[in-house]
Formats: structure tokens, sequence, C-alpha cells
């Protein structure tokens, strides 16, 4: 087995609120990511999905250190992120992009799309000529599926799936080995998504890349992750391989997330039994004291609400976080 | 009779680039008590055909055609008029139930109102039905929450909130544009099983619009898909999803990723993207990314045609099944 590329360990991410009074207020911590771990091999994709506020934007951001983390760690290649001075960590930053998902408000609309795409060239290889770099973003604009003479264009003369397409070879110009995807597909049509996710696909085959993707669609993170992990108010509910999760989902979470999912299907989506968990995401300015989950678990004890459970190995590579799940 | 019934609508916005064709020649029905869902992409037209309907265009549009609720023609209707029929037959919940809440007013105050307006109760008598049905809807301490302001509220039960205020005066017809589109998927399942409840029980027709086809497959009876302001299919669900006729149809089902699908393939895709409404040209707005397209296709517009019973489609060629 090879050495991880990513080894997350402990990752904590804890922001202060202010609550109560401008003048008396005092600061409380809300938990966005509390405890995670994980490590990701050299072409692999990981996927993490939860609902909105479960901390997994802020995750991608904490271990590309765009935010910086409370505690725990962030190893690359065996060194610590958090340990880099800024010089250094900036070097790193050529291994290491993210997408975004709104294609559009993450393209500068005043430069052409051959500066956007060449802007991460001129930070880490200053002294490439303006030739060289032109001919680099041409030949990655045609692997985007970018016509390369729209090279001159702005931004807003692009449709969505098409900015995204400029913002992915914005992040493959300084050759990565590792992307963020930021919900890459969310805000693209049905018939433009199915574009996005296999070009994405295509160059991490084409160049070994690890992704990590970051969805609320589980159908689409089924589609492209080779492990998955689930997430609820910044705690890891379940790991495990795409197939295993889907097929034998441990964790109560997990079930209902996926029995959710409406099936493009009628009969089966009509026949199926949907777990329907009551009420909504929990504050994460007052998580419930034992097992994150326990206020909307269908099966839930007493054990629940006073004991957070631990992300333990229920079968190999198949990790669950539940007092109750076999 | 139809409860809805829609004639060759057409909805045209002045822009400073020139005209938007956004709906063109839009024909359907509704029966009492049935749910039709409208499938589309993004610019397809298919929230702008339900603005038209309710009379809520920006005001650049026009709307031209015949939309018929029973037997009044709603195009053309003065407001003051239109207002007896809207909000009390007809009612509309949109994407983003925080948008569409008036943040400066209590729940109460925007619930009761439409009460008072339409069935002119007293303030008494309109506070006890719209607590009953935040109940039915299943806002947990629905009396005490009712004098609170929308920001109080989370996503889903703002959503909730809105398909109560919807419902109060148990409307004939609720056109819901994407409901669930701005929801966690938890909750997107408990809004859906609330929507066939509440049609269920209070044999409510519900247009769906989405651009979800899992959510059209769970709850509607009937579909139609847009494409560049036209239908170009429409048939019962089974018939949508199992035997699609039209090759965006077939394009859209194919290019999803499925949960329930275990190999993991390159997806099929329409190559391509959606056409420009201010320069749609004389053929098929398909025609470009259509993998059966033919020399007539680019110079000869097909018209929905019926291919079956129940089942019409706007496309020159006939696919095998």
């Amino acid at each position: 087995m090879n050495a991880p590329l990513l080894s997350v360990r402990d990752l904590k991410v804890h922001f202060p609120i202010r609550v109560g009074g401008v003048l008396q207020g005092r600061y409380k911590q809300l938990k966005a990511v509390d405890g995670v771990s994980f490590d990701l091999m050299p072409g692999e994709t990981l996927g993490i999905v939860g609902e909105s506020g479960c901390g997994k934007s802020t995750m991608g951001r904490a271990v590309l250190q765009l935010i910086k983390p409370t505690q725990g760690q962030v190893i690359w290649l065996g060194q610590d992120l958090a340990k880099l001075g800024a010089k250094q960590m900036r070097a790193k930053r050529q291994d290491m992009q993210i997408i975004f998902q709104d294609p559009l408000a993450c393209l500068n609309p005043r430069i052409t799309v051959g500066d956007i795409i060449a802007e991460p060239l001129r930070t880490f290889h200053p002294d490439m000529t303006s030739a060289e770099a032109k001919s680099r973003v041409q030949k990655l604009m045609q692997q985007v599926g970018l016509h390369p003479n729209m090279i001159n264009r702005y931004p807003h003369e692009f449709s969505g799936g098409q900015c995204q397409r400029i913002g992915i070879a914005r992040a493959m110009i300084v050759e990565p080995r590792l992307i963020v995807c930021d919900e890459p597909v969310s805000a693209l049509d049905v018939s433009i998504q199915a574009q996005i996710i296999n070009l994405l696909r295509d160059l991490q085959q084409r160049f070994q890349l690890s992704l990590i993707f970051i969805s609320h669609d589980l159908s689409v993170v089924r589609h492209i992750s080779h492990r998955i992990m689930v997430v609820y108010l910044g705690k890891v509910m379940e790991v495990a391989d795409r197939d295993a999760l889907y097929t034998h989902p441990r964790h109560p979470y997990t079930k209902a997330l996926i029995s959710a999912v409406p099936l493009p299907d009628p009969d089966q989506e009509r026949a199926k039994q949907r777990i329907v968990l009551s009420g909504d995401l929990p504050s994460p300015l007052n998580p419930p004291p034992g097992c994150v989950f326990a206020s909307r678990c269908p099966i839930r004890t007493e054990l629940c609400a006073t004991t957070p459970p631990v992300l333990e190995e229920r079968s190999t590579d198949h990790h669950a976080a539940c007092h109750h799940s076999e | 009779m139809s409860l809805l019934a829609v004639e060759n609508l057409e909805v045209r916005f002045d822009t400073a680039d020139g005209e938007v064709c956004a709906v063109n020649d839009v024909s359907f029905s509704v029966e009492p008590g049935e749910t039709l869902g409208i499938v589309g992409e993004s610019g397809s037209g298919k929230s702008q055909v339900f603005f038209a309907v309710m009379g809520l265009l920006a005001a650049n549009g026009r709307a031209r055609g015949k939309v018929r609720f029973r037997d009044t023609d709603l195009l053309g209707m003065p407001v003051s008029q239109l207002n007896t029929i809207r909000g009390a037959h007809l009612s509309m919940i949109f994407q983003d139930p925080m948008t569409s809440l008036n943040p400066y007013l209590r729940v109460s105050k925007q619930m009761t109102e439409v009460l008072v307006q339409h069935q002119h109760k007293s303030e008494q008598d309109a506070r006890r039905i719209a607590i009953e049905l935040l109940e039915r809807v299943q806002i947990p301490e629905a009396a005490r929450r009712f004098d609170q302001y929308p920001h109080e509220f989370s996503g889903g039960m703002r959503q909730r909130v809105m398909i109560a205020m919807a419902l109060l005066c148990q409307p004939d017809l609720l056109i819901a544009d994407e409901p669930t589109t701005a929801l966690d998927v938890t909750v997107q399942a408990q809004i859906l099983d609330l929507l066939a409840q509440l049609r269920d029980t209070l044999n409510t027709a519900i247009i769906l619009i989405s651009h979800d086809f899992g959510v059209v497959a769970g709850l509607c009876e009937r579909v139609a898909v847009m494409y560049a302001g036209r239908i170009v299919e429409t048939a019962p669900v089974r018939e949508i999803f199992y035997r699609p006729q039209h090759p965006y149809t077939r394009g859209l089902l194919q290019s999803l990723p499925r949960l329930d699908a275990d190999d993991h393939q390159e997806l099929p895709t329409i190559p391509g993207q959606p056409p420009n409404l201010q320069s749609l040209g004389e053929g098929c707005a398909f025609s470009e990314r259509c993998p059966l397209v033919q020399p007539h296709c680019l110079t000869d517009r097909p018209l929905l045609r019926q291919i079956a019973e129940d089942h019409s489609k706007a496309c020159h060629r006939d696919l095998a099944a």
C-alpha cells in the first residue's frame, strides 16, 4: 500500500460567535468541524456529503489552510501544514487547488479568460514567458472542452457550465495533485452537470489527481467517489467504500439520507420505504450533549442522549459512529 | 370541464437587447385533483408559464393566448378581479420561502390577512383556522409559534408556513414552483410527503414545477417536459420515465447519475447547451444538440403531435422503443 497524499487527524474548526448583547456579550464556540480524521490516497476521490450547515465546506477549506484549523493536523506527504511558514505554504499551494460552487462568481469579471487561467502560473512560475503561458493555457482549454480561440473573451460571455470549465482549467494549470471540489455541479442544469462530472473523472484518471468532492447530492457523489464520508453537525457519521455505503449503510443518518433521495423512477420511488426524519438540524451553537444526531434519530436510546459515540471500524474499511449500528 | 386550461400561451419580454420569447405556443390542461409535473432546465420557461397564469409577470413581460380557470379567462383580467381568484381558488408557492414571506410581519398577520381578505372572516376565526392549518403541516407548537417572525423559523418550517398559507382558502389548484429546491434532502422528503398527503385528503390539484426528475417521479401523475419555451413531450408519468419518446427527454433521463446504479461508467451527456431565447431559428430548438437531427429539423419546427393515447411530442423523428 502506498503512502497517503494527505492525512487529516482530529481536525477541528471552531468559530467564536458572540451571543447576547453588544456590550456584555459573551462568546460561544460554533463547532463547524469537530474532530475529523481521514487519509486520502493519490488518485483517490473522497466524497463528503452532508446537509447545509454540517461543516463540509469549512472542512475543505481547513484542509487547504484557507481557514486556520483550531486544532488537529493536516499532513501533506508527511509534512504538517500548520507548521509551515507563509512562504513555504504558498509554494505548497501549487499542489492543492480548489473549485467552487458558483462558477461565475469565482471568476474576475474584468479580466479575460486567458488571464484568469494563466494567473496561477504568474504566481508560481513568475519567470515563465508569456508565450509559453499562453500555449499552456490554450492546451488546457482544449483539455477541459473550451475552444482555445475563446481565450480573449470575458467571463460573462460564457454559460454556467463553461464558467465551471474555466474554473477547472485555472485549478489544473499548475498541475496540482489535489483539487477540493466544493459543490462544483450544484448550480448547473441537469444536462450540463453530467458533462462536468465526466470532465472531472476524465482529468482525474489522466493526471492521477486526488479529489475531495464536497456535495449535498448523494447520486452525484456516488457516481464520482471511491470512498464517501457522511458528515452531520461537524462530525463524521460514517465512512466507507461508495458501494458498501449505499448497499449496506450502517448509520441511521446515512440510511435516512439515502432513503430521502428521490429516484427518477416512478415505480421504485413510490414503492420504496422512506425513513422520514422528524425536525431540522439542531443549532450548531447548542449541539446535543451525546450523539449529535440523537434529536432526529429513529433508533435513539438514553445512552445516545448522554454519551457521544466513537467512529469505529465495523467491517473492513467501513467506519460508523453509532451506539446501535450493527 | 378542466380546472385549468392553457391554450397557445406566449410570453414575451422586452429587454434592452431585443425581444425574448420565453414561452411559445404552450397548451395544456389540468383536471380537478390531478398532479401535473412540469420539468425543464433553467430558461426553459417553466416558471414563466405560471407567472403568466397568476398575473405575476415582470413589468416588461406580455402574455398572449388563453388561460381559462374553470370558465373565467384569467389573462387580461383586471387586477381587482384577479385578486378575488388568486389566493382563494388558485395559489402558488415559490422556491425560496424566505423571500416570499414578508420579514417585517408576524406569520400570524400574514396568514390571517388571507382569510380576512378573501373570506371576510373575523380576526378570531382567522387565527383559529390558520393555527389549525399550521398544525396540519406539522409545525410543532403551532399556537406558540404563530406570532413569531419568519426569521425565527428554519428553511423547512418556512416552506411549511408557505404551504399552509397557500392552502388557507382551500384552493382547487396549488402551483408549486420548485418547492423543495432550497431545502436539504431530509427536509425535502418531509415536504414531499406533506404535499402528497394534502392532495389525497383535500383533493387539491397540484402543478409541480421542478428540474428534479426524482421529485416529479414520486408525486406526479402526468408530466410535461419543456425546452426553450415549448412543451416538447407530455405523457403519463410512467410513459415519460419508461418510454420517453423525445430525444431531449431521453437524453436528460440518461444523463442523471443514479443513486441505485453500481456501475460507474461515463455518464451519457447531451452535448452543447440550451439555445439563446433571443435568437431562436426557424427549426427545432433542440436540433443543434440532438443525436437524431436531420436536415428538415433545421428548417421546419415540429409541432406537438399525438403519438399514442395521452402521449404527445414535438419531434419529427419516430424513436424506436
